[in-house]
């Protein structure tokens, strides 16, 4: 297992006690700092709030910010709330499918990018808005994209 | 800072306060909550603390919340002597180094303020008080005051008074404005019977999606048999399309705080935890800043303001889950565990976190609570409609000219919601309908302007308040393309612990998918409303419960649309892809060449000044064409 992470799991599981109710805020440090959730956080978590693996993976799946698969260096979120729907958002998913050459979900080849998307990043006065690398986008239309995602690759 | 025990501490905290409140000096405040971000208010920020540095001019910079009128931010305000306050719409880093220049000579030049504020209210204190002594200069006589401005006129600002106005991570701004007074009050001079007294008096209704009586909440809670007790803040605002809650805890999370520690008071609780969405990490950080506040003042922890009363908040950040809004689930969720609701019968005003007595409320209703205390039960349920007292903030979006946050009296007509603060429609299009309640609510057709938003009349009409996304539709939405939304949203969200809602909604979608693919049946919309029938009596909690209401009210006033979908395989609102041709308007285009540049399949097509077209065989539909088109020329049908 790779030395670095190892430590780093440690780390973040050090800083709580062993309280079942700890959980939830135990994988988000984990989903901050690793961007997904290493099998390895998984168990060692398991193993210092003394639950089975079964009940940790039970919400790691449950709700939408973990992921158990590793994402690229940028996330790419669409947003797919009301407003944006409204405004046309799913023609800038298509957009960016097309561009990254992936399907909502995947992970470039190259690492560099994620696609996924968010229910309602909470700026539907913007709408539609995608969200890149924390940076969110603002009445976004289809031919921004191209130049937004050059500026990401530099 | 010291802890605040008597009247004097708190009157010295104010005093403190209004000092960067309402200035002597110059004071720039940037509207900086995350919509306010999203539109480059952090460059403006920027630019301007790098301005006034380099000029060195002793000018206040302060980060603020947001008014509401999200369509002109980023928002600048200007507070200066001999001036009122002067708001600066649409600011950019470019246009700082004029701004401050004309500042500096008190002048009105190149730029000029969307509105003015000649008087700050203090609605707590029911005070005003004006900026300036005298009349306004002469070179803003034509600028309007913000009274006068049409998306604020109907408004009354309860939840919101503070948004926009005090600084969010300055605790005396907020003492300033009558902040604090109310639990100085609740704790030396009401009893918690009587405290809840007055918020039943109020008639306040919760704010987060039922509409329950709060004081009455708050009763079954006080009366639960048990030692220790719980308050929660429901702050997940999973509706799509919605963030007033997002904008309170930016804006003003002392306002929450107070509203909390005034219920725990009355309810007999020790501990509260605000549940915050996964994805407002700015609430999260002024939330907490707040906490830490409150805590150094001695407004939160051990014997509060030097009573008896002990009480303390923590935030707990959700993870992505719209059924965690729902009480039980969020208490799961507090717990670490996976959000899954239970059986309703038992109640969680006796058996809530931790098998422990808990009283959840949302956001908003927890921000009216100080108000309430302050200006008295009575005064609030003047306010509004008789059954549904107050305010209610709600976010106007969608197809409407001035889109951003509203906070209207109860009973105002969906109308005066839609044209007269919201503008009307853009671009001249056809009003359709609203869509209120989120993903458990339902359409209001534009038939029924006139109706008046409260809870009883909403959910007459077969839709519901929810808590506060009002989407504005004109005749380029599809109503059968929204239902299927929903739908699919509530599909995805479902925790599948129950049959009719897991399996119920998933086959749901599928129909819904089939008709807006063309591929709808005979008989589909009766099998829907048979099928719904069976998920709202069939379903654990209210996700599944109401999962059929989008799909119900879009039949009950769109069954033509469906109708058309499903008979003749067209879109009237030109949006199901399945359904619908882009075609070019030969007489429209000038041959510009701009749509076969991005068309990505080549489709669009031409010679440079010859009217293009599109082969349909190749066309995928995206709309490219559209949105690069100058002349109104492409059609979609
Ligand atoms: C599926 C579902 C999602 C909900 N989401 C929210 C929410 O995001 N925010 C909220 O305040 N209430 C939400 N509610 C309502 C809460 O269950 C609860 O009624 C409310 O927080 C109580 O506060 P109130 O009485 O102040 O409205 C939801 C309910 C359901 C069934
Ligand atoms: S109704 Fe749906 S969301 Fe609610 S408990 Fe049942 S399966 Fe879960
Ligand atoms: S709907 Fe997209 S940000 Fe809210």
């Amino acid at each position: 297992m790779n030395k670095v992470m190892n430590k780093k799991i440690k780390e973040i599981i050090g800083k709580y006690d062993v309280d079942k109710t700890s959980l939830i805020a135990i994988l988000q440090d984990m989903q901050n700092e690793f961007r997904y959730l290493p099998k390895e956080a998984l168990v060692e978590t398991g193993k210092h709030l003394d639950m089975p693996l079964a009940r940790i993976y039970e919400v790691a799946t449950f709700y939408n910010a973990f992921s158990l698969k590793p994402r690229g260096k940028y996330l790419v979120e669409v947003c797919a709330g009301t407003a944006c729907h409204v405004k046309g958002g799913f023609n800038l998913l298509e957009k960016l499918e097309r561009e990254l050459n992936i399907k909502c979900g995947q992970t470039t080849e190259d690492g560099t990018f994620t696609l996924e998307q968010v229910r309602c990043l909470g700026c539907c006065s913007l709408a539609p808005v995608v969200r890149i690398d924390n940076n969110i986008h603002a009445y976004l239309t289809q031919d921004k994209i191209p130049r937004i995602l050059k500026n990401y690759k530099k | 800072m010291s802890k605040i025990v008597k009247i004097e501490d708190l009157n010295k905290a104010a005093q403190k306060g209004l000092v960067t409140l309402m200035p002597k000096k110059t004071k720039i405040m940037v509207g900086m909550a995350t919509s306010g971000i999203a539109s480059g208010a952090a460059e403006v920020y920027k630019a301007l603390d790098e301005e006034i540095k380099k000029r060195k001019l002793g000018i206040i910079l302060k980060k603020t919340g947001s008014m509401g009128m999200d369509c002109i931010e980023p928002l600048v305000d200007v507070v200066s002597p001999n001036m009122p306050r002067m708001a600066f719409g649409r600011m950019t880093a470019k246009k700082v180094p004029a701004l401050i220049d004309q500042i500096v000579k008190g002048a009105i030049e190149t730029e000029k303020p969307v509105y003015v504020i000649d008087e700050e209210e203090f609605i707590c204190t029911d005070k005003k008080i004006k900026y300036l002594k005298g009349r306004r200069p002469a070179a803003l006589k034509d600028i309007p005051a913000i009274g006068d401005v049409p998306f604020y006129a109907k408004q009354v600002k309860l939840a919101t008074r503070n948004c926009g106005v005090i600084d969010p991570e300055n605790i005396d701004e907020y003492i300033a404005r009558g902040g604090y007074f109310s639990i100085y009050k609740a704790l030396t001079k009401m009893k918690p019977d009587a405290v809840i007294d007055d918020i039943i008096k109020s008639g306040l209704r919760g704010r987060g999606g039922g509409g329950f009586l709060t004081g009455n909440k708050w009763r079954s809670c006080r009366e639960a048999k048990g030692d220790i007790k719980y308050v929660l803040c429901n702050g997940d605002e999973g509706d799509p399309g919605a963030y007033m809650d997002r904008s309170l805890m930016e804006g003003d999370p002392h306002s929450v705080i107070e509203g909390m520690i005034i219920g725990a008071y009355a309810i007999g609780a020790c501990e509260g935890y605000i549940y915050v969405r996964n994805e407002y990490p700015l609430a999260v950080a002024n939330l907490a800043k707040a906490i830490e506040q409150a805590r150094d003042y001695g407004l939160l922890g051990k014997k509060i303001l030097k009573s008896g009363f002990n009480f303390d908040i923590r935030i707990s950040k959700g993870a992505g889950a719209f059924v965690c809004g729902e009480s039980t689930a969020l208490m799961a969720s507090l717990e670490g565990k996976a959000g899954e609701p239970r059986a309703k019968y038992i109640h969680t005003v006796e058996h809530g976190l931790w098998d422990r007595p808990s009283n959840l409320n949302n956001v908003e209703t927890w921000a009216n609570v100080p108000l309430i205390i302050a200006r008295g039960g009575k005064w609030f349920a003047g306010i509004g409609d008789k059954a549904s007292a107050g305010t209610k903030v709600f976010s106007l979006v969608g197809k409407v000219n001035n889109i951003g946050l509203v906070e209207v009296p109860m009973g105002i007509p969906m109308k005066d919601i839609v044209f007269d603060i919201g503008g009307g429609i853009p671009e001249g299009r056809a009003f359709k309908a609203v869509q209120t309640g989120g993903p458990s609510g339902g359409c209001i057709p534009a038939t029924m302007e006139n109706l008046p938003v409260t809870y009883d009349d909403l959910w007459k009409a077969g839709s519901m308040m929810g808590s506060g996304g009002m989407i504005v539709m004109d005749d380029k939405t599809c109503m059968v393309d929204l239902a299927r939304y929903f739908i699919e949203f509530l599909e995805s969200e479902s925790c599948g612990k129950c049959v009719p809602c897991r399996e119920g909604v998933h086959r749901m979608r599928q129909i819904l998918e089939d008709i807006c693919a063309g591929k709808g049946r005979k008989g589909d919309i009766e099998l829907l409303e048979n099928m719904s029938a069976a998920i709202i009596d069939g379903s654990l909690c209210g996700l599944g419960s109401s999962a059929p209401n989008p799909v119900l009210s879009t039949i009950k006033y769109f069954r033509d649309e469906y109708e058309a979908h499903i008979r003749d395989k067209k879109c009237p609102a030109a949006v199901c892809k399945a359904l619908i041709k882009y075609r070019i308007d030969v007489d429209k285009c000038t041959g510009c060449g701009r749509c076969p540049k991005v068309c990505p399949t080549g489709a669009a097509r031409g010679k440079i000044k010859q009217a293009h077209t599109i082969d349909l065989k190749t066309c995928i539909k995206c709309g490219a064409c559209l949105e690069s088109c100058n002349f109104d020329a492409i059609i979609v049908e």
